[in-house]
């Protein structure tokens, strides 16, 4: 019963803030690697080079699909700010569900901006059904297709120091967040930039991808509040021998 | 149509979700899921089928890099058909598995440990702030720790430091960050679940 209270609560608050939040402008602080994402894709567009959006390889079916449902908010944007670059932007995931819904949101993108003529279903890849087979797959879209920036934004374990690896062989800028924690210290120690934690779910909101994006960023700040008091309330009553 | 799966998508989104609470919906909750279960087995082919058609268009494009696409797509023929025709638990087949994909991705699995060595010693090139260096002293500390030696554990690095940073720094820190993603994940899916979000069907 807990927790349908806890998700009756996380949606009602959801639906206010994103009805509030579309009238006030979002106040967000600075996180780096949002900076130089914003900027890899106006240069992207300016210099005609490639961006390779990878999503891991996260099922649908779990837990570890959230983040790559996160990373396809992000393709969203960047599809449809890319969409009239001479290089269109290059996707790829290791989960054949998400290799569907990754083409149709970048058709979405392309849509979106009115170029719905530019797009090309094989811009969204799968490229290997196992972690390693994924990141084979991946490192040789980064390799080979004058790609100029890699992000990566989904599940991703220690794999992705292959990924980081091939990235930095050519010179290319990487952005990576994971939900797993194998994947963030991996990602932390090879990239500049990494996102670490919830940050990886901020994407759409630091992309301006509607207000929604925004609300559930307050949402996660007040129930992360509540976790915090209950952990200390919990504490405290432990240590009052009250429970 | 975007507006019929938009419908689909919450409808059976909350179907599963309440068949969690309300034991009443359990019936469907197990009905939709074997459903989405079946449906991701079917994609699977539809995956593959992007896979083969990616590697033939670089093949005819004569692209950057079309020999490893045509060995893949011969690959993947070989073992599909192979697989279809003497069925996976032929003993040729285990041979196939055990002789050439399971030691490539070990292979992979090998590459990876040079590379994460590789990117530890550039760590500092990367990242010459004090996190870098609690990062990088924290990771050898902890291998000093771990290390088997002929006389035991290093006294105070491998009996005291090692347990200190693993269970309660370590631990504390990847509790929170794990709490941080599980909120992330709860909003994510409400807004799929509310239609805020809409990875199908279109713009």
């Amino acid at each position: 019963m807990t927790s349908l209270v806890i998700l009756s609560l996380s949606g009602a608050l959801l639906l206010g803030i994103t009805l509030w939040k579309r009238k006030s402008p979002a106040m967000l602080r600075e996180i780096p690697a949002f900076t130089r994402l914003y900027r890899t894709l106006g240069l992207s567009v300016e210099d005609g080079t490639r961006l390779h959006v990878s999503l891991g390889s996260g099922s649908l079916l779990d837990t570890s699909g959230g983040s790559a449902l996160a990373g396809l908010a992000m393709l969203r944007i960047i599809a449809e700010r890319t969409s009239d670059s001479d290089k269109p932007v290059v996707a790829s995931v290791g989960n054949p569900p998400f290799g569907l819904l990754m083409q149709d949101t970048l058709q979405a993108g392309y849509q979106a901006a009115g170029a719905d003529e530019l797009y090309i279903p094989t811009m969204g890849r799968v490229t290997g059904l196992t972690p390693f087979g994924y990141a084979a797959g991946a490192m040789h879209i980064s390799k080979n297709e004058e790609v100029s920036a890699n992000i990566l934004v989904g599940h991703f374990s220690s794999e992705v120091a292959l990924l980081a690896e091939a990235s930095d062989r050519e010179n290319e800028i990487m952005i990576g967040a994971s939900d797993n924690l194998t994947g963030q210290a991996v990602l932390f120690a090879s990239t500049q930039d990494a996102l670490i934690g919830e940050e990886l779910f901020a994407a759409g909101a630091y992309l301006n991808a509607g207000a929604s994006h925004t609300a559930s960023l307050t949402v996660q700040d007040i129930l992360r509040w509540l976790v915090i008091a209950a952990l200390l309330g919990g504490a405290f009553a432990k240590f009052a021998g009250i429970i | 149509m975007r507006v019929l799966t938009t419908v689909i998508a919450i409808a059976a989104g909350a179907l599963i979700l309440a068949g969690y609470f309300f034991p009443a919906l359990a019936d469907v909750q197990t009905l939709l899921l074997n459903w989405a279960i079946i449906l991701a087995g079917v994609v699977v082919l539809v995956g593959i089928s992007n896979l083969i058609s990616v590697h033939t268009d670089k093949i005819s494009r004569r692209e950057k890099g079309s020999a490893y696409s045509a060995l893949l797509v011969i690959g993947l023929v070989a073992t599909l058909s192979f697989g279809m025709i003497l069925r996976p638990h032929h003993s040729t087949m285990k041979i196939v598995m055990n002789g050439i994909i399971i030691p490539a991705e070990a292979s992979l699995m090998g590459v990876l440990t040079i590379s994460l060595l590789y990117a530890a010693i550039r760590l500092l090139r990367r990242r010459a702030d004090l996190m870098g260096i609690i990062f990088l002293s924290t990771a050898a500390l902890l291998l000093l720790g771990s290390a088997t030696l002929p006389l035991g554990d290093i006294p105070l690095i491998g009996t005291l430091l090692r347990p200190w940073v693993t269970q309660i720094l370590a631990l504390g820190g990847a509790r929170g960050i794990l709490i941080g993603v599980a909120l992330g994940t709860l909003m994510t899916g409400l807004r799929v679940l509310f239609g805020a979000d809409r990875p199908y069907g279109g713009n």
